[in-house]
């Protein structure tokens, strides 16, 4: 069966820079003095569209990611479909009770106990208050504060209040959850216990809208995703490939957007990624040959300097380096060229770094980021937290003792 | 012509509870003639739950609590006492001048309290109203309900003090409520504009001490009604704490006349404002959240 829970068509939002926002009597008495005209003149403020022509529909107990950069209108449509905001233009239909996660700990107040918050951030939420009293014990076991729960919240670590305030709204029922990156809270023991949370509320049929920034949270929760851009829709459909098409985008630049550091020796330009066939591409994918270069101009002549290359992951790990040495070169431009039979990595976004050394001394370090991704068919563990970090296709039989398994080819 | 309409249309049930989804329009705001009263009533344990919170914090954070509430009125009664009634010899007509000022003193302290919370509660809340969606009309009924209980207080305290001057109610005791519930309207009538008025511009919390001291002089706090000229009373009623203080003092002691006039004008007064209030707030709330 296929209900549309949330139908959106058009939706607007014009918001008002400048002047609107001082909010001070004195400056629009001012106004009305210098130029009373103004006042009354409203296409004169300067407005800006954080939101333009937006319509999608929401099946019922579909789960759907939003993405798209900072500003580009995510959380404006939140607000407007939680009903926080009003649209300038277009309507909203939504059939059932909305709760809305925008934040962690909405309504806490640092003199209450943990107990005393616990209710009215329920309360706030939407929860009643026969429901948080139902539910209390399970929240209070599941945020791990059954010794502290009488203790004022001001008197709780960082971590134990972000716990308390998850719990609580992880135990919301409404038909529908908009939430917004309020997944990135808490340890990472924490984040995964929220994650299987959040995972449970999506298999008992609630519908779900999810904003992060983490796209790796979009592809394990989502199955359909909207990417915004600058206010409108970009591309809708299934999260996989919305996904991909985003990463390629926010990753295919110059490095002058990137971080980049040089002396005026020497400097790195550009950089490609090139799958087996040799296109030129963002999106590789991990069991096939793959090459990148980065494009250098030199400016003075360089002698005896190494060149390096590292591969990180998204939490800024280390995953591989290589480098040269002796690289002498006249004043030019150069490819500077590497090429791997293989990338064995999960898929997943992955940034690139290439420096330029003399000694101690860097002449030209540059890291574009996002930098690249990978996509491929994951091999690894179905379940996702233990399948690491690597992508190996393995094969494994079980068979009786003493046959030997032909030997890995 | 209402912008949010929610009502309990049936839906294929969804789930096996087979239960009925409300059905919410969300669109762009226009008119002015909803006083959104039943979305109020159907976030009425929410209200509950903010004027609890208010009570709650308030009695946390002082070292004496609910003292507090008692001394403001009694100390400001005493020096009243002192420089109005003995040294400038304002009369208080039937009644001995500290039940004639503790009795006006009581109402008025929850009224100015009141108007305060209430026209500082939007902005206070400016986290929540940006992050969750309940009916912004909560937050200026809670600030004039939450003071009720600093009034319960007070009000058993000046029991006892008429009393113990062997003043004896009346009947007319029993109209006590009607004055108690005028003066709640008329917080929350100022508090509605005031609170909207608040997170547009925030001058507004500098300028109401100004209103609220102005506004003690227009009422008949240190000094009885009656002194002002018969032919400009009904204007004198036009502030309607001037009703609910008459009324409240004649009510519990039974001294003075019946206020009619004053009543009367305070009353119309009280709901022209409330009702001013109610659509200026719902009017100004659409943009609260994007201003504050």
């Amino acid at each position: 069966m296929s209900t549309a829970v949330i139908t959106a068509e058009n939706l607007s939002k014009r918001y008002q820079r400048g002047m609107a926002a001082s909010g001070l009597l004195r400056d629009t008495l001012a106004l009305a003095v210098k130029a009373p005209h103004k006042l009354f003149r409203r296409e004169q403020k300067e407005s800006f569209w954080a939101l333009k022509d937006v319509s999608l529909a929401v099946q019922h107990g579909e789960v759907l990611g939003l993405i798209g950069r900072n500003g580009s209108g995510k959380t404006t449509l939140l607000k407007i479909l939680s009903r926080i905001t009003r649209p300038t233009a277009g309507w909203a239909e939504i059939h059932g009770h909305v709760g809305s996660l925008l934040e962690v700990g909405t309504g806490f107040h640092p003199e209450l106990t943990g107990r005393e918050n616990a209710y009215l951030s329920g309360a706030i939420l939407g929860m009643g208050k026969q429901e948080i009293t139902r539910k209390f014990d399970e929240i209070v076991a599941f945020a791990e504060l059954e010794k502290f729960i009488d203790t004022p919240v001001k008197h709780y670590s960082s971590g134990m209040y972000v716990r308390l305030a998850f719990a609580v709204a992880a135990h919301l029922e409404p038909e529908i959850l908009l939430i917004d990156e309020v997944l990135a809270v808490g340890d990472i023991r924490f984040q995964k216990k929220c994650l299987g949370k959040m995972g449970e509320v999506a298999r008992v049929g609630r519908t779900v809208i999810l904003v992060t920034h983490q796209l790796n949270q979009i592809r394990r929760l989502c199955e359909r995703v909207v990417w915004l851009d600058a206010g409108e829709v970009r591309q809708t459909g299934p999260a996989a490939d919305v996904v991909s098409a985003y990463e390629t985008h926010m990753s295919s630049g110059f490095a002058a957007a990137d971080s980049k550091v040089s002396n005026s020796r020497a400097e790195f330009l550009r950089w490609w990624a090139f799958d087996e066939e040799g296109n030129r591409t963002h999106n590789l994918h991990s069991d096939e040959g793959i090459r990148f270069q980065f494009l250098l101009r030199v400016n003075k002549p360089v002698l005896g300097l190494y060149h390096d290359i590292y591969l990180y992951d998204q939490d800024r790990q280390l995953l591989w380096g290589n480098a040269i040495g002796d690289v002498t070169l006249e004043p030019g431009l150069y490819l500077c060229d590497h090429s791997l039979p293989f990338l064995p990595l999960r898929p997943g976004v992955y940034t690139l770094r290439a420096t330029l050394w003399d000694g101690g001394e860097i002449v030209a370090d540059w890291e574009g980021a996002p930098g690249l991704r990978l996509s491929t068919l994951p091999v690894a563990h179905p379940r996702y937290e233990k399948s690491g970090q690597l992508n190996i296709p393995s094969k494994c039989v079980i068979i009786p003792e003493g046959d030997s398994p032909s030997p890995p080819g | 012509m209402s912008s949010v309409t929610s009502n309990a249309t049936a839906v294929a049930p969804l789930t096996e509870r087979a239960v009925t989804y409300p059905v919410v329009r969300i669109e762009p705001a226009r008119g002015w003639f909803n006083l959104r009263l039943k979305e109020l009533w159907d976030y009425r344990e929410l209200l509950y739950f903010f004027v609890w919170r208010d009570v709650k914090i308030r009695y946390k954070q002082t070292a004496i609590g609910v003292l507090w509430v008692v001394i403001q009125p009694l100390l400001t009664m005493l020096v009243a006492n002192l420089f109005f009634h003995k040294l400038a010899k304002i009369p208080s007509p039937g009644l001995p001048y500290t039940v004639f000022c503790f009795a006006a003193l009581v109402p008025w302290m929850y009224f100015s309290t009141s108007l305060l919370n209430a026209t500082n509660i939007v902005v206070e809340n400016q986290r929540v109203i940006t992050k969750v969606f309940f009916p912004r009309l909560i937050l200026p009924f809670s600030a004039v309900m939450s003071g009720l209980v600093d009034f319960a207080v007070a009000f058993i305290v000046l029991l006892i003090f008429t009393l113990s001057y062997g003043i004896r109610p009346t009947v007319s005791v029993l109209l006590l409520p009607l004055f108690l519930l005028l003066a709640v309207l008329t917080a929350l009538g100022v508090g509605l504009w005031l609170s909207a008025l608040n997170a547009l511009y925030r001058d507004v919390r500098y300028l109401l001490p100004f209103i609220i001291q102005f506004w003690t002089l227009a009422s008949p706090v240190y000094y009885s009604s009656s002194m002002v000229p018969e032919r400009y009373r009904w204007l004198y009623g036009l502030n309607p704490m001037a009703g609910v203080i008459d009324g409240f003092r004649w009510a519990l002691t039974g001294a003075g006349h019946p206020p009619s006039a004053v009543l009367m004008a305070s009353t119309a007064m009280v709901c022209f404002i409330v009702f001013g209030g109610l659509l200026f707030f719902n009017r100004m709330e659409v943009s609260i959240a994007d201003r504050v």
